[in-house]
């Protein structure tokens, strides 16, 4: 019944203009890059320059050994440019039926650019940075699962920072005392899934503002690990050396040539994390909890006015996504440094709900972008490391960067993601 | 024989109304059932304790001459008993199937049984005439076929009550015969079926017998063999309802509205609006027939300014208003009472009098320089209210607090209380009561009267054919032909609205009485 077999019209061919913009505009942006990687990277670097890229991790282990990348610098960086003006010149000229994943393809391509030219003259361990990002993207990435099981159900938790930073504290001082990390690891997950509740009956019975409430629950956070810091942790260094996870190799997974290294010889705790994701995706989209589920975080009266109890499933959602929270915690302090530091979680709990929103509130999404947002801490460390003369941009822009990458990816990329259409919508029944 | 339902006494006391007061309802077995009253007058309540979302206060439900007890939809699906929401209940990403399965999903294993849903959904279609593809998103499916898919989730549970609130307020006249159709073949498979309406017409068309409930009470029941619009408007309102509007014939004036080859883009920036041609004069009701999604929505709101024309002009009383402001548009002297009158005629949180100055608070003597007069605002909200009769405790009432028929006429207060030229009127009996609907016709025949020209637009043909001195038939976005009111039959406006030309309208359908006369002498 609609008009759409008019568009020879001119007002047709409005709609039509502005689609062909559009496809400029992302041609543009390509060719923008192209020049970006000649001008600031294949000037900047002599003929007989050489990048090598080391693919063997730096502990002695059983692996099988890759021989390491040896490419030349000014080449390999001109092939790239090349390549990427090809794809910017068929964006403009045709234009790619799906160009989002040529976006993320020049993106990488530039990225790349980016490092052959960081190691011109040098080496790099690029398994190193890889094996760094799976660990930088663990937290964020217990973050977005976190928020993926409150927000399919309809309840916003901004409250994950807090959760992990409560987590973090709990799970050093009863792995100190009890001797075991597990135990850490099981009281991390209590306290965050007490907070869960806190939350849940705020958000849910209340019906208070979802946002406040989980502001509420960082502020209150943050006050209580830091005084419990000063005051009882920094007077008794034993209750805050609960140890470390110490890496655990999985036999067969963890010899695949790169792949083994970074995700296959990892701390018990990623393994969970990765258990965790492959869960909650099966859970939402292939069992009747998941269906119910994602119905009350869309339309809480459809699934009520069918017998579904939408607090029910809100509460137990919430406090689940509570307890995700605060294993994520637990990786801050039990799962890398071993000890406890104020406000030691840094803000990773919101760059997890950025990386669910980016993920399109779906775990294995939400992983991926996780995974980029780890990349970038990655890319910043190793950038630090290889010192002024090799990148000439001060460290603090550098530490910028992942805070830098969530804003441009949550504005840019992005763009409109649908929520679940009742999210953050307290349910009142009748 | 045991009726299927027999609800007895029910009673339900809402703070400062009484619901339902001792209300009787006997159901039998497969037949059709109709539910008519005002809006407010207790329906929805009373089907709302059937299907147990609220508890009643006082009374028994027998289902098969058996007590029983309903305190939950689960409670209501066991037994037997299924209703179709008037918002539909539907979770738009979601499939066909998962919607159908929610609540009640066969699981193989922990793994959701989605082919054996899909299997029982096509059944079900085949076996009532409900067709519906399984695997679509009902995002993507069209108001009609969703009320399909709801009707297969009551079947899907096995119901043999099935509860519909007023399924026909959102379909197009030819979607409420296919709806009927249905509900006709699943009488006669023995489903015992209660149709709620406020709709006379198709009470009359439909149901077997009818129930009439005003202000919380039974009125009366009666078989609707032998039943007339007239007796049955009058128990539902109380009073004697004029159901077809008396006017004169129209004194026209000059031309008040020119529009010259509009084009314009919907939402979606496809065209919505090709091409079209009008012109409204004072002193006459323009009514725009057509089936929705033709255009109209689009065409009014490039009139007022709502949306941009791509190409084509407005002209009011001879000024060009093409893409002019909305608010240059009102100071032009347009009145618009809008197609969604929450979601575009009122600020629903506000309190009656500010809603009743939103189109004027700028100026004297709403605004006193930065701040508004108050006492000004409140003045005049108590005048209009009691001008134009609506029903509230007070001005301070937020308009979310009124029913339908109320904020139609808050609306309705606001546009007509200032001089006009021109008032767009866009489906303004929609949702509302014969009462309400005989007020606010009142109310247009009186401005055409005063000389306004008078742009009507409305899914209902009985309302165009009742109201329209001339009627312009819009289809894919063009107006197909505009003709004299009296000159053509409802059956050959229904012809048009389906994309016939004037002529073919003219041949194949029953003449109009003007036309029969003239054939006569």
């Amino acid at each position: 019944m609609t008009a759409t077999t008019l568009s020879s019209t001119a007002a047709g061919s409005y709609a039509a203009r502005r689609e062909r913009r559009k496809i400029i505009g992302y041609g543009i942006f390509f060719l923008l890059m192209a020049l970006a990687i000649y001008l600031f990277f294949v000037r900047n670097s002599a003929a007989d320059m050489i990048s090598t890229f080391v693919l063997n991790p730096t502990t002695k282990e059983k692996v099988i050994k890759l021989s390491n990348w040896v490419l030349p610098t000014r080449s390999t960086l001109l092939f790239l440019a090349v390549v990427t003006t090809a794809l910017g010149l068929y964006q403009v000229a045709r234009g790619f039926k799906r160009v989002v994943p040529v976006l993320g393809l020049v993106s990488l391509l530039f990225v790349f650019a980016f490092l052959v030219w960081a190691v011109r003259g040098k080496s790099i361990n690029l398994l190193g940075i890889f094996i760094f990002t799976v660990s930088a993207a663990t937290p964020i990435a217990f973050g977005a699962m976190s928020g993926v099981m409150c927000e399919r159900s309809g309840v916003v938790n901004i409250a994950i920072e807090g959760m992990m930073l409560t987590g973090a504290m709990m799970a050093v001082i009863f792995a100190s005392i009890t001797g075991s990390l597990w135990m850490g690891l099981v009281a991390a997950m209590i306290a965050s899934g007490i907070l869960g509740v806190f939350l849940a009956i705020m958000a849910i019975h209340f019906r208070v503002d979802q946002i406040i409430a989980g502001t509420a629950i960082n502020i209150f956070a943050l006050g209580i690990t830091s005084f419990i810091s000063q005051r009882f942790l920094q007077p008794n260094p034993a209750l805050n050396s609960g140890g470390v996870f110490s890496k655990v190799a999985i036999p067969g997974l963890s010899q695949i040539p790169i792949i083994g290294p970074t995700f296959f010889n990892q701390t018990p705790i990623v393994y969970i994390l990765f258990i965790i994701i492959i869960a909650i995706h099966f859970m939402l989209f292939y069992t009747r909890w998941g269906l119910r589920t994602r119905a009350v975080g869309e339309h809480p009266k459809a699934a009520d006015t069918l017998g579904v109890n939408v607090f029910k499933v809100r509460y137990i959602n919430v406090i689940i996504g509570g307890m995700i929270a605060g294993v994520g915690g637990a990786y801050f302090t039990i799962g890398s440094v071993g000890r406890f530091d104020e406000a030691i979680t840094a803000g990773k709990g919101f760059i997890g709900l950025a990386a669910m929103i980016f993920g399109r509130w779906s775990p294995i999404g939400s992983y991926g972008a996780s995974l980029i947002f780890g990349f970038s801490d990655a890319l910043q460390a190793r950038l630090q490391v290889l010192g002024k003369s090799q990148v000439p941009i001060p460290s603090e822009w550098l530490l910028i960067l992942p805070y830098l990458v969530t804003m441009v990816v949550l504005a840019g990329v992005v763009g409109r993601t649908v929520a679940p259409a009742a999210d953050g919508k307290p349910y009142v029944k009748g | 024989m045991t009726p299927v339902l027999d609800l007895r006494n029910i009673t339900k006391q809402f703070p400062g109304v009484l619901a339902n007061d001792h209300i009787n309802l006997t159901l039998e077995e497969g037949e059709i059932h109709a539910l008519l009253g005002e809006n407010g007058a207790g329906k929805s309540t009373l089907m709302n304790i059937l299907y147990g979302l609220y508890n009643p206060d006082e009374g028994e439900i027998h289902i098969r001459g058996q007590r029983t007890q309903i305190s939950g939809p689960t409670d209501a699906i066991r037994q037997g008993i299924g209703m179709v929401h008037q918002h539909f209940m539907l979770v738009p990403v979601l499939t066909v199937t998962e919607n159908v399965m929610l609540g009640e999903e066969p699981t193989k294993g922990a793994i959701l049984d989605r082919k054996l849903v899909a299997e029982r959904i096509r059944e079900l279609s085949r076996r009532h005439g409900l067709e519906v593809d399984p695997d679509a998103r009902v995002e993507n499916l069209s108001v009609g076929v969703r009320q399909r898919v709801e009707i297969i989730k009551v079947l899907y549970r096995k119901a043999n009550i099935l509860i519909l609130d007023e399924p026909t307020a959102v379909l197009t006249p030819q979607e409420a015969d296919d709806l009927f159709e249905i509900l006709r073949s699943l009488r006669k498979q023995g489903v015992s079926i209660i149709f709620i309406s406020h709709k006379l017409r198709e009470v009359l068309e439909l149901a077997d017998r009818v129930t009439v409930i005003r202000r919380g009470r039974v009125i009366g029941e009666t078989k609707t063999a032998g039943a007339s619009q007239a007796t049955l408007a009058e128990m539902m309102v109380g009073r004697q309802v004029a159901l077809t509007v008396s006017k004169h014939a129209a004194t026209v004036g000059d031309a008040i509205v020119q529009v010259n080859n509009l084009k314009v883009l919907d939402n979606r920036l496809q065209i919505a609006v090709n091409g079209a041609d009008l012109e409204v004069r004072a002193g006459e009701i323009m009514g725009i027939a057509g089936v929705q999604g033709n255009g109209q929505t689009e065409l009014i709101e490039a009139i007022t300014g709502l949306r941009t024309v791509q190409q084509g002009s407005v002209k009011l009383a001879g000024q060009d208003v093409t893409n002019a402001s909305p608010r240059r548009v009102t100071e032009c002297g347009v009145g618009h009472i809008p197609e969604d009158r929450q979601e575009d005629g009122l600020v629903l949180s506000f309190p009656i009098y500010d809603n009743l100055i939103i189109n004027s608070y700028y100026r004297q003597p709403y605004a006193k320089g930065l701040v508004v007069n108050q006492k000004a605002i409140e003045g005049q909200a108590g005048a209009l209210i009691e001008k134009f009769d609506i029903r509230t405790p007070g001005a301070e009432v937020p308009v979310s607090n009124l029913s339908g028929g109320n904020q139609q006429k808050v609306i309705i207060a606001r546009e007509l209380n200032r001089p006009l030229k021109l008032l767009i009127a866009n489906q303004p009996t929609r949702g509302l009561d014969v009462g309400s609907i005989e007020f606010i016709h009142k109310q247009l025949v009186e401005k055409r009267d005063d000389g306004v020209a008078v742009l009507l637009v409305s899914a209902e043909l009985d309302e165009i054919m009742g109201l329209a001195d001339r009627i312009a038939v819009m289809f894919k976005g063009k107006f197909t032909a505009i003709v004299d009111a009296k000159t053509v039959s409802k059956e050959q406006v229904g012809l048009m609205m389906a994309g016939n030309t004037l002529e073919e309208a003219l041949a194949n359908a029953p003449r109009s009485a003007v036309q029969q006369q003239e054939i006569i002498t």
